[in-house]
């Protein structure tokens, strides 16, 4: 489903790094793991198509990501390819429900109301949908945020320490509603993070899934 | 969810912003709007009422006295002439025609003009009702008196010496309205006329009987050099001509209205930079809206598009907005206007205000435009790294 091949990007300071080939099936869920600094971010934003690598490819659901045109690159990530990062970044001026149905009509899609109730629902945030995002508490905030990712049914869903402004009780159920949530639509998973809690949970909850930390061991390695 | 409706959100997320730029634009259209049409309509009026008018004759003064009164009917006379030098100018070979106008009394702050008939050909005065005045004390009045006084032919009414005050009533002689004239839309629609003869019998001018001053129609364009000259050398009167005494008035106020004018642009250009500064400023509170929307799949136009259209969306409302409060308050001067000779019409609207629409959708553009370039460059993953 996501295949990366010789992905190399240079930073502001000159280093360059290496990024280790890696294969995820359809509908796997992975953790990607490595210390800050590490590159996990820049990988992540590699395989969300916000960040064009200095040389190699990227293939998502067959398509190479960056041979796509810039505006066929953005079509695709709208379409295809959900993210959640680390702070929510609702769009304070719209309610909930408005948020999520920004992120429909960007992909050119039709008005989805039922889509809409449907994730939040899943996520125990119906209740809120007329909330705008200062109204939200932090927790809350992020599933919004997990919602927007999934709205558009995307065969890839990516996450960038989703848990790391998130208390126990929190961390604990966003990876548990990822992880559901991504399952339960056959969406590829892969949730970069640092922190221990994520590991625990995966491994508690999803023995199945063992991740692979083979990405980390080598990143840390370059 | 079109980019109107978004921009739109993010405008009216910031209300007191919106506010101040939809203020400062419509103030500043406002007041265009307002020279624009007040001006227009003075000018029209100016023009309107002295048609046919190619100079006036009356006792030595102002020029420009003299033309208010008698044209316009707004200031006072210069004085009065006696009656048989004014008659020796229609035997003139250069005056086509010669109306006489007695002025001096008033009803209920409309002013009696004694005159003849000539004036009814002159201003192309045609009866609603009625008939026209054929003896003395009969007289016809303008469309707005009979509205605002409610009268109808066969009414009796008293005039009061003087221009606008109702002291002094000339109580033995009611004047008999015999007719009422048709709409014109200038001054003759807030005049009482009668005959001349009626104004000497009110003031009993038995022997000496005086005009105010007479409105010449000259017979061939030579005329408007010999003619004036002539008069003011070698009689005691002046001549005025309209034309020249009108431009010389606009030239006095138009420093005045240039003053307002350039205030008005500059109120224009000043909203400009406010909204430019509060796009600016708030790109920095919106820069992670900007990302997440590419992020969601926006492509760079459309992020482009939608800052273009906040500035536009905003300056075009305040202009519509300026607009709308600029002839609400030429209506509002027009209504408690003191002279009904020159009211003001707000609901009048000209093609030319279609340019100040235009120009309040520049200047969004000019301001929005900076704002959306920084915008349209804003790099996704440079932005998301940093928390």
């Amino acid at each position: 489903m996501l295949q990366t091949s010789l992905l190399t990007k240079t930073f502001a300071n000159g280093t360059t790094l290496h990024f280790p080939d890696w294969n995820v099936g359809k509908g796997e869920q992975w953790l990607l793991l490595g210390e800050s600094g590490s590159g996990k971010t820049t990988l992540l934003h590699m395989l969300g198509g916000l960040l064009r690598p200095l040389s190699g490819c990227v293939l998502a659901n067959g398509t190479d990501l960056y041979a796509l045109s810039a505006r066929e690159l953005d079509r695709f990530r709208g379409k295809h390819i959900g993210i959640v990062f680390q702070q929510p970044h609702l769009i304070r001026s719209m309610t909930v429900e408005e948020n999520l149905q920004l992120a429909q009509s960007f992909t050119g899609a039709t008005k989805d109301p039922l889509r809409i109730r449907e994730v939040l629902d899943a996520l125990d945030m119906g209740y809120k949908r007329r909330s705008y995002p200062p109204e939200l508490s932090h927790g809350q905030a992020q599933r919004v945020g997990i919602a927007r990712a999934l709205v558009n049914r995307p065969a890839l869903l990516l996450a960038d320490e989703p848990t790391s402004s998130l208390d126990n009780r929190n961390a604990d159920a966003v990876i548990r509603l990822l992880s559901d949530l991504a399952g339960s639509q056959g969406s590829t998973l892969i949730i970069s993070t640092h922190d221990d809690r994520v590991k625990e949970a995966f491994f508690k909850d999803f023995m199945f899934e063992l991740s692979h930390e083979r990405i980390s061991d080598q990143l840390e390695k370059s | 969810m079109n980019a109107f409706q978004i921009s739109w959100k993010n405008l009216k997320a910031n209300p007191l912003t919106l506010a101040l730029n939809l203020l400062l634009i419509a103030f500043g259209t406002g007041i265009l709007a307002m020279l624009l049409v007040g001006m227009g309509q003075v000018a029209d009026r100016l023009r309107n009422n002295a048609k046919g008018v190619d100079l006036v004759v009356g006792a030595k003064g102002s020029p420009l006295q003299l033309i208010l009164s008698s044209i316009y009917f707004i200031d006072f006379p210069t004085g009065n002439i006696s009656e048989q030098e004014a008659r020796s100018l229609v035997a003139n070979p250069m005056v086509k025609k010669a109306v006489p106008l007695a002025l001096g009394d008033n009803y209920a702050g409309f002013r009696i003009v004694g005159t003849d008939t000539g004036y009814a050909t002159l201003q192309g005065l045609e009866l609603a009702a009625g008939r026209f005045w054929a003896k003395e004390f009969e007289i016809v009045i303008g469309e707005q008196v009979a509205r605002a006084q409610h009268l109808k032919p066969g009414d009796r009414i008293y005039g009061s010496h003087g221009l606008s005050s109702d002291q002094d009533i000339h109580e033995d002689h009611p004047y008999i309205v015999t007719g009422i004239l048709k709409m014109r839309g200038n001054v003759a629609d807030n005049l009482v006329l009668t005959s001349l003869e009626s104004i000497w019998a009110m003031h009993g001018a038995d022997g000496k009987r005086e005009v105010t001053s007479m409105l010449l129609q000259y017979r061939s364009r030579m005329a408007m050099v010999a003619l004036p000259a002539m008069i003011n050398r070698s009689t005691n009167m002046q001549a005025a001509a309209p034309a020249k005494e009108s431009a010389r008035l606009f030239a006095l106020i138009g420093v005045g209205v240039d003053a307002v004018r350039y205030f008005a642009v500059a109120l224009m250009l000043l909203a400009g930079v406010s909204v430019f500064v509060s796009l600016y400023n708030s790109l920095r509170e919106r820069v992670y809206d900007l990302a997440v929307m590419r992020v969601m799949g926006a492509s760079r136009g459309a992020i482009f598009t939608m800052i273009l259209l906040e500035g536009t969306v905003l300056t075009t409302l305040g202009s519509i907005a300026g607009m709308l409060l600029g002839h609400s308050a030429l209506h509002a001067m027009g209504y408690w206007q003191g002279s009904p000779q020159t009211r003001l019409d707000g609901l009048m609207f000209l093609p030319e205000e279609g340019w100040l629409l235009i120009a309040g959708l520049c200047i969004g553009l000019v301001a929005a435009l900076l704002p959306a370039i920084r915008a349209y460059r804003t790099d996704i993953s440079e932005t998301m790294s940093k928390i």
